[in-house]
C-alpha cells in the first residue's frame, strides 16, 4: 500500500500549507471558493482544507488589510512589554479596531503569540516581515507610512534588521566543522559507529523532554516500515525562545548535515524541516543553503558518491499554531491536516509521517549530533553533568541588561546565568517558557539539567517591578488561545483558568477563587490529551505555591459574585436607551 | 487474589482481555462501566471527552485509547476520579448552550444522563455563552452547534460506517466546531440521510431528526427509566449483534 501524499499538489508538488499561504498572500484571505478549488487541486475533502484553514492563526476567511500587522503579545517582545500599549497606539493612529480590517481594506492590526524576537524589544510582523525595537516614535512613523501607502521595500530598511546577539559561546557555537567533513566522517566510520558515537556522547533531545537521541534513531531504524523519515522541528513557539532563529540563520548547513546523518543512520530518503510561520522570512536563505548543499553533493542522490545514500530535505512552513511544535501534531500538519496531537503510543519513531518510522528532533539536537560526529563524543561527554551531557543554548530575555543568546554547559546554576546577563533584584524566572518552571529567588541555586530544571531554550526574567499576576494572565491567555480544542480539560479548562485569573486581577476574587484555580490546574494537568494540556497549568500551580501573595493581595475578604452586576446590565441599558440611576445596580 | 498473565485488574476485579483490546472494551465486555461520552463500541476510539480517565499507578490515561496489557492495575470507580468526571461534565455543559428543558433530546441525552450519574446539581463554572451557527438547511436533519460537545462520534460514524465523510471538526480551542464537508458548508448539500448512523449517534441534541418531536413523552424517556451506566453496558451487546 503506497501512502497517500495528497498534501502535495499533484501538478506542482507544492505543499497544502504553501498553497494556502499563497492564496492568503494574494487574496488577503482564503474564501470558501478558494477552499473548494484547493480541495479539487489536491483531491482532498473540502472539509479537510476548511479545517486546516480554521486551525491556523495566519489563515483568514475574511480579508485582512493590505498592510497586515501582528504585534507579538509575549511578555518580552510584546506590545505591552514597554511603557506604552503600542498596539492601542497604532490602532488609534490609523483608526483601526484591533482584530478587524479597516473598512477601506488598507490595514488590519491584531496580536499573535510570541514571534521569537524577545531580545529585540517590542516587535511586530507586517505582512510576515519583522520590525523590532518598537517605541511610540517608531509606531507613529509606521502609521504615517501606512497612511501614505508606502510599499514595504521603501520603508527604512534598518527597521527590518535583526541582530543576533550571542553573549556566550561554548562547545556547539564555537564549533564550525564543514558539513562536507561531517558527512565524510560519518560515511567513513559507518552507520553503526555513528550511532555508537551518539550513544557514547549521551546526547539527549534539546527540545526539553530529553529523550536519548541515539535511542530514538535506533528505535526508528529497527521499526518495521516501507520508508523512514527525518523531521526537524523548527517550530520553536515557546514564548521567550529565539535561539533557533539564530541557529537557522548561522548554522543551517550543519543542521542539514545533522539531518543527513540521521537519514544515513536510519535509512531515510526524505527529510522535512517544519519551520514556524513566524520565521518565514528565513525561508529564502534556508532554501539557498539547501541548494548549496545539493551542489556540494551533500544532499540529493548518491550523497558524496555513495550509491546507496539518497536523501533530500523539503522545508514546510507552518501557519501559526503553537501546538504544531508537539511532534505528532507537527506530523499531522505535515500531512495536510489540522495539528491535533495523535494518540500516543504509537510514537512517531514507529508510526510517524504517513504512518512510517520517523525521527523528529529539534534544530539544536541535529546540529549537536553533527558536531559530535565530527569532533567525537569524548569532549562532549565531559561537558555538563553525568546525565545531562554537553551544552544548552538559552534564549534570555525580560528584565536584564544583556538579553540574547547564551550557550552554557549543563549544570550551570541560574544564579550564575542571571549574574552573566546583568539581571538584578530578580523577582522570578520562568524557565522553558510558560509551559516550563517558575523559579523563585530561593531556587536560583538550582541548575539547568534534565534532572533538575529543564528548558527547551526559553528563559524569561521578571524584575522587581513586574506584576507577576499580569504575567500569569498573559500565559493563561496564551494557552487558551493555542489549545487545539480536541480534549475537554484543555479546551474548557484553559479559558476557565484565564477567567479565574482575570477575576482576581479585576478585584472579584476570593479565597474560593484560589481553591478553584488549584483544582482546575490539577485537572488540566492530569487529564488532558497531550503535552500542551499537561503543562498549561504549570505556571499557575507554581505561582500559587511559590508566590501566594501575588494572588492573595488582590483578594476580597469574603465571597464575591463572579460578575459585575451593574456591568451585566449594560446591554439592557443600551437596548432601552436608559442611563438613569434606576437603571443601575450597586454591587454592594 | 493473584493476577494471571492474561488479565487486567480494574478496581478489585480481575478481567480478561484479548490482545490489542483497549481497557475500555475489555471493561465493557466484562460488564464494568467506565463513564464515557465520545466512545462508542464498534467505532474507532478518539479520546477527546476524557470522562474515561483512569489511573494506572500514578499515571492518568483515557481507558478508551489505552491498550490493555497483562497485569495492569487500574483504578476507575474512585471518589477522586468520579469527582474529576463530574467536573469534566460541568465543563461540557458551560462551554455550550444547553437548553435542557426545551431540548428535544431531554431525557434521551447522554450528557444530561452523565450529569444525573454523577449527581451534578449545578454548572459550577461560569457559562461561556458561545455564538455558534445553526444549520437548518436540511429537510430531515437539524444541526445545532450550540448543543455540540465535540465528541466526534458523528465524524467517525459518517466516515467509518456510513462511508460518507460528512462531518469534521475545525477551529482551535473554544472556537472548535463541527463543519460539513460540502462546498457550501451546509448539510442540505451533503448526502446525509436520516437513517445514517451519523444522523442518529449524537449523544446530545446537536444533530436532531426533524419533524418528530416528543414522540415519547418526558418522563418515559431512556434516562427516565435507566441510568447511563446501564445503557452504556448494553451498547456493547447491541453493536456486537449488529456486527
Amino acid at each position: 500500500m503506497s501512502p497517500r501524499q495528497n498534501h502535495f499538489s499533484p501538478s506542482t508538488q507544492e505543499h497544502l500549507l504553501h498553497r494556502l499561504h499563497a492564496i492568503q498572500h494574494d487574496c488577503l484571505h482564503i474564501s470558501r471558493e478558494s477552499v473548494q478549488q484547493v480541495a479539487q487541486e489536491f483531491d482532498l475533502p473540502v472539509a479537510q482544507v476548511a479545517a486546516v484553514v480554521a486551525f491556523h492563526s495566519f489563515f483568514h476567511t475574511q480579508p485582512r488589510g493590505r498592510f497586515d500587522i501582528l504585534f507579538s503579545n509575549c511578555t518580552s517582545c510584546g506590545y505591552l512589554s514597554g511603557e506604552k500599549n503600542l498596539l492601542q497606539l497604532l490602532c488609534l493612529q490609523l483608526h483601526v479596531t484591533p482584530g478587524e480590517t479597516r473598512a477601506d481594506g488598507l490595514v488590519s492590526i491584531d496580536e499573535t503569540s510570541c514571534i521569537g524576537l524577545c531580545d529585540q524589544g517590542p516587535s511586530l510582523l507586517i505582512n510576515g516581515l519583522p520590525i523590532t525595537h518598537l517605541d511610540d516614535n517608531k509606531v507613529v512613523q509606521l502609521a504615517q507610512l501606512i497612511a501614505l501607502e508606502t510599499a514595504l521595500p521603501d520603508w527604512p530598511s534598518h527597521w527590518f534588521d535583526i541582530h543576533h546577539t550571542i553573549h556566550r559561546q561554548d562547545w556547539l557555537l564555537n564549533g564550525s566543522p564543514l558539513p562536507r567533513e561531517i558527512m565524510l566522517k560519518a560515511l567513513d566510520i559507518g552507520r553503526n559507529n555513528t550511532l555508537a558515537m551518539l550513544l557514547q556522547s549521551g546526547l539527549r533531545g534539546r527540545g526539553g523532554a530529553g529523550f536519548a537521541t541515539s535511542s530514538k534513531w535506533q528505535l526508528c531504524r529497527e521499526a518495521p516500515g516501507n520508508a523512514r523519515y527525518v523531521v526537524c522541528n523548527a517550530d520553536e513557539g515557546e514564548p521567550g525562545t529565539f535561539k533557533d532563529r539564530m541557529l537557522l540563520t548561522s548554522y543551517a548547513e550543519n543542521l542539514f548535515a545533522g539531518m543527513a546523518l540521521c537519514a544515513f543512520v536510519i535509512g531515510a530518503k526524505q527529510g522535512f524541516v517544519y519551520l514556524r510561520a513566524e520565521y518565514r522570512y528565513l525561508l529564502d536563505s534556508l532554501q539557498k543553503t539547501l541548494q548549496n548543499c545539493r551542489h556540494q553533493g551533500l544532499l540529493g542522490n548518491r550523497i558524496l558518491g555513495h550509491t546507496d545514500f539518497d536523501f533530500d530535505i523539503t522545508i514546510v512552513v507552518g501557519a501559526g499554531a503553537y501546538i504544531c511544535g508537539e511532534e505528532s501534531a507537527l506530523i499531522e500538519s505535515l500531512e495536510g491536516k489540522p495539528g491535533i496531537p495523535r494518540i500516543r503510543p504509537p510514537f512517531p519513531v514507529t508510526h510517524g509521517y504517513l504512518g512510517q518510522p520517523t525521527v523528529v528532533n529539534n534544530v539544536e539536537t541535529f546540529i549537536a549530533a553533527a558536531h559530535i560526529v565530527y569532533y567525537g563524543s569524548e569532549t562532549f561527554r565531559t561537558i555538563g553533568t553525568a546525565s545531562s551531557t554537553g551544552t544548552k543554548i538559552l534564549s534570555i530575555s525580560g528584565d536584564c541588561t544583556f538579553p540574547g543568546i547564551y550557550e552554557y554547559p549543563f549544570g550551570i546554576s541560574f544564579q550564575q546565568i542571571l549574574h552573566d546577563c546583568g539581571a538584578q533584584n530578580v523577582q522570578a524566572v520562568q524557565i522553558g517558557g510558560p509551559a516550563g518552571t517558575l523559579l523563585s529567588p530561593a531556587e536560583f541555586e538550582r541548575t539547568l539539567a534534565f534532572d533538575d530544571v529543564s528548558s527547551g531554550g526559553s528563559l524569561l526574567i521578571f524584575g522587581p517591578h513586574r506584576d507577576l499576576l499580569s504575567v500569569h494572565r498573559n500565559f493563561a491567555r496564551f494557552f487558551a488561545h493555542e489549545s487545539c480544542g480536541f480534549c475537554t480539560p484543555c479546551r474548557v479548562g484553559t479559558p476557565l483558568i484565564q477567567k479565574e485569573l482575570d477575576a482576581i486581577a479585576e478585584g472579584r476574587g476570593s479565597a474560593y477563587t484560589i481553591e478553584e484555580l488549584q483544582q482546575l490546574g490539577h485537572l488540566v494537568q492530569q487529564q488532558s490529551h497531550c503535552g500542551l494540556g499537561h503543562t498549561a497549568a504549570n505556571h499557575v500551580l507554581d505561582g500559587l505555591r511559590k508566590f501566594p501573595q501575588v494572588f492573595s493581595q488582590h483578594l476580597l475578604p469574603h465571597f464575591t459574585a463572579r460578575f459585575d452586576l451593574d456591568q451585566a446590565l449594560a446591554s439592557a441599558r443600551h437596548i432601552t436607551q436608559r442611563d438613569d440611576p434606576e437603571a443601575h445596580l450597586s454591587n454592594d | 487474589m493473584t493476577m494471571t498473565t492474561d488479565t487486567i485488574r480494574i478496581d478489585d476485579r480481575d478481567i480478561p482481555f484479548t490482545p490489542g483490546q483497549t481497557i475500555m472494551d475489555a471493561a465493557l465486555a466484562a460488564g464494568i462501566y467506565i463513564p464515557h461520552l465520545c466512545h462508542h463500541p464498534g467505532l474507532p476510539p478518539s479520546g477527546n471527552c476524557r470522562l474515561c480517565m483512569v489511573k494506572i499507578g500514578n499515571r492518568s490515561t483515557a481507558a478508551c485509547i489505552t491498550t490493555a496489557t497483562a497485569g495492569q492495575q487500574i483504578r476507575s470507580d474512585t471518589p477522586e476520579l468520579n469527582a474529576t468526571r463530574k467536573t469534566i461534565t460541568q465543563m461540557l455543559f458551560v462551554e455550550g448552550n444547553h437548553i435542557c428543558p426545551s431540548c428535544e433530546k431531554t431525557g434521551n441525552c447522554k450528557l444530561q444522563a452523565m450529569a444525573y450519574h454523577f449527581g451534578m446539581l449545578d454548572d459550577h463554572f461560569p457559562q461561556f455563552y458561545p455564538r455558534r451557527e445553526l444549520d437548518a438547511s436540511h429537510p430531515d436533519i437539524l444541526l445545532d452547534r450550540s448543543r455540540c460537545i465535540l465528541c466526534d462520534l458523528c465524524v467517525r460514524a459518517s466516515r467509518d460506517v456510513d462511508k460518507k465523510n460528512i462531518f469534521t471538526t475545525a477551529g482551535r480551542g473554544t472556537q472548535a466546531h463541527l463543519i460539513v464537508n460540502t462546498p457550501s458548508g451546509k448539510l442540505v448539500d451533503s448526502p446525509i440521510a436520516k437513517t445514517d448512523l451519523a444522523a442518529n449517534i449524537c449523544p446530545v441534541g446537536a444533530i436532531l431528526i426533524k419533524e418528530k418531536g416528543y414522540e415519547v413523552p418526558i418522563g418515559r424517556r431512556i434516562y427516565d427509566w435507566q441510568t447511563i451506566r446501564e445503557t452504556g453496558l448494553q451498547e456493547q451487546v447491541e453493536l456486537k449483534n449488529k456486527d
